[in-house]
């Protein structure tokens, strides 16, 4: 018994119908879910259920995309969809386009309440392009400093190029199953310890600041308290890197620093390759490919098993995933380890 | 891929850049700006103000929902100085400010500064103005406030 979740995406092919185009007969789950970066967390919540009540035996998730087409510019793949009817085509009226102005907006605000800089934030950019340049699969493959960081062409201030994640044209697949049917694979199995979800709700009203203050911190406490485990036992992070804010926020909301210090917490390359705490082993969205959430998580699962070849962290027995969609609307917290639980 | 600056409509040819279509839900919302004020959704039974068009309070979830004036005073949440040209109707608008406006009602909205983006500090007292983009529609665009109030 096999069933497969599809992460929904802007792509029309990723409909339960895609099934069809895989000639997949007989499953027995099928779906197309969709809550953007944090998907996967709820394929694999929703999988592993399934599994535990022996509907299926195995699950495939699935992500693909081709964003990228020989006609457009990486820039418009995501932002030139027709103008939304009535108020919601304000935001276009007024040359908002995609997602990259909200989370400059974002990114501004965390600077002015906190004094972060573009350098700070220039620091996980070098980092993980560190990370990327021992992945064979990552796209940016040349040394990036500080410096092309800064003299990086602004997208929309405060965020440079370098600030903010590729587009990719891909296809990434996990296979779920219970933990007796692992054992007996070709792959090491690797455990999902702990799952959390949280969607702080709406941006549009001032007494609340979910730029600010993201769904990391519930989502967080959730996949800790479910896997039984502290944040100082993490030994690797898989943070979803939408724009190099993203992982500044979701340390900060993850608790590895208080709220505000996400600054000075990674402004000494600390997770980059050698550094105290591994983050984004592959180079991350910023500087491998962006596959939505299915990049920190599968880059997760690689390190859990131990096959990051070169990039391989050391300690790996607990390898923590997270998610993010929208305007930082959606969490989702994922906790691996190869160890049975 | 389609580009939205092509459709054929003589509004968009002349202006260049998209203009919002109003519908049935946000007609209150349109017809004020047009005649300078910022017309807003609010809850009957407990008062919130809410932006864009909702189908219940986002608050206590009552389904009584009116439209009232607000009073166009806010202050500078955040804004972003936009370089990349996304919409070829803003190739000669770049680098150009897109801002979230906290309104005196408590709602936080996506509008455009009219000032030199050295002159934008978060936080700053905003007070809306309109800007008729077509004989038929117009944008509030915040000025910066002379007094705090």
């Amino acid at each position: 018994m096999i069933g497969l979740l599809i992460n929904g995406n802007l792509s029309p092919e990723m409909e339960p119908n895609l099934q069809l185009s895989l000639g997949f007969h007989d499953l027995t789950l099928l779906n197309t879910m969709s809550a953007y970066g944090s998907t996967p967390a709820t394929m694999l919540q929703y999988a592993a259920a399934a599994i535990a009540e022996g509907q299926v035996d195995v699950v495939v998730l699935l992500y693909a995309d081709a964003p990228l087409q020989p006609q457009g510019s990486a820039g418009g793949s995501y932002a030139t969809q027709l103008p939304p009817e009535g108020m919601n085509g304000l935001p276009n009226a007024y040359g908002f386009y995609g997602a990259n102005p909200g989370y400059a907006m974002a990114t501004r605000r965390h600077m002015h309440l906190y004094g972060t800089t573009s350098e700070q934030l220039g620091a996980i950019a070098v980092s993980q392009r560190r990370w990327a340049l021992m992945n064979e699969k990552a796209q940016m493959r040349k040394p990036l400093t500080l410096e092309d960081h800064q003299q990086s062409r602004f997208i929309t201030e405060p965020l440079h190029l370098f600030d903010c994640c590729l587009v990719s044209n891909g296809a990434i697949a996990l296979v779920v199953t219970s933990p007796e049917r692992a054992r007996h694979l070709r792959q090491p199995p690797v455990y999902v310890l702990g799952v959390g979800q949280a969607a702080p709700g709406d941006s549009h009203r001032s007494d609340r600041e979910p730029l600010v203050h993201t769904g990391a911190k519930a989502a967080g406490q959730q996949a800790l308290r479910t896997a039984g485990v502290q944040l100082e036992d993490i030994d690797v992070l898989e943070l979803y890197d939408c724009y190099t804010y993203t992982v500044l926020v979701t340390l900060e909301d993850y608790g590895f620093c208080a709220k505000g210090e996400g600054g000075a917490f990674v402004e000494d390359g600390k997770l980059g390759p050698g550094g105290a705490l591994p983050t984004n082993t592959g180079g991350g969205q910023l500087s491998s490919f962006y596959m939505w959430g299915f990049t920190p998580l599968s880059e997760g699962v690689i390190q859990a098993r131990g096959q990051g070849g070169l990039r391989q962290v050391d300690e790996h027995d607990l390898v923590l995933v997270s998610g993010n969609g929208g305007y930082l609307n959606y969490h989702s917290t994922v906790i691996l380890s190869p160890h049975v639980p | 891929m389609t580009e939205i600056g092509s459709t054929p409509m003589a509004v968009e040819v002349e202006y260049g850049k998209p203009v919002p279509a109003p519908d049935e839900a946000s007609r209150p919302f349109f017809e004020g700006t047009l005649r300078g004020e910022i017309m807003l959704q609010r809850c009957r039974a407990c008062g919130f103000w809410m932006w864009p068009v909702r189908v219940r309070c986002i608050d206590c979830f009552s389904d009584d929902l009116t439209w009232d004036a607000a009073s166009g005073m806010g202050t500078l949440y955040s804004f972003t100085i936009v370089h990349q040209v996304v919409h070829s109707g803003f190739a000669n608008d770049v680098p150009y400010n897109v801002a979230m406006v906290d309104l005196r009602e408590g709602v936080r909205i996506v509008a455009s500064v009219t000032a030199a983006a050295a002159d934008l500090r978060i936080g700053m007292p905003l007070l809306a103005a309109f800007d008729h983009i077509t004989d038929t529609v117009a944008l509030p665009r915040f000025r910066p406030a002379t007094t705090g109030s």
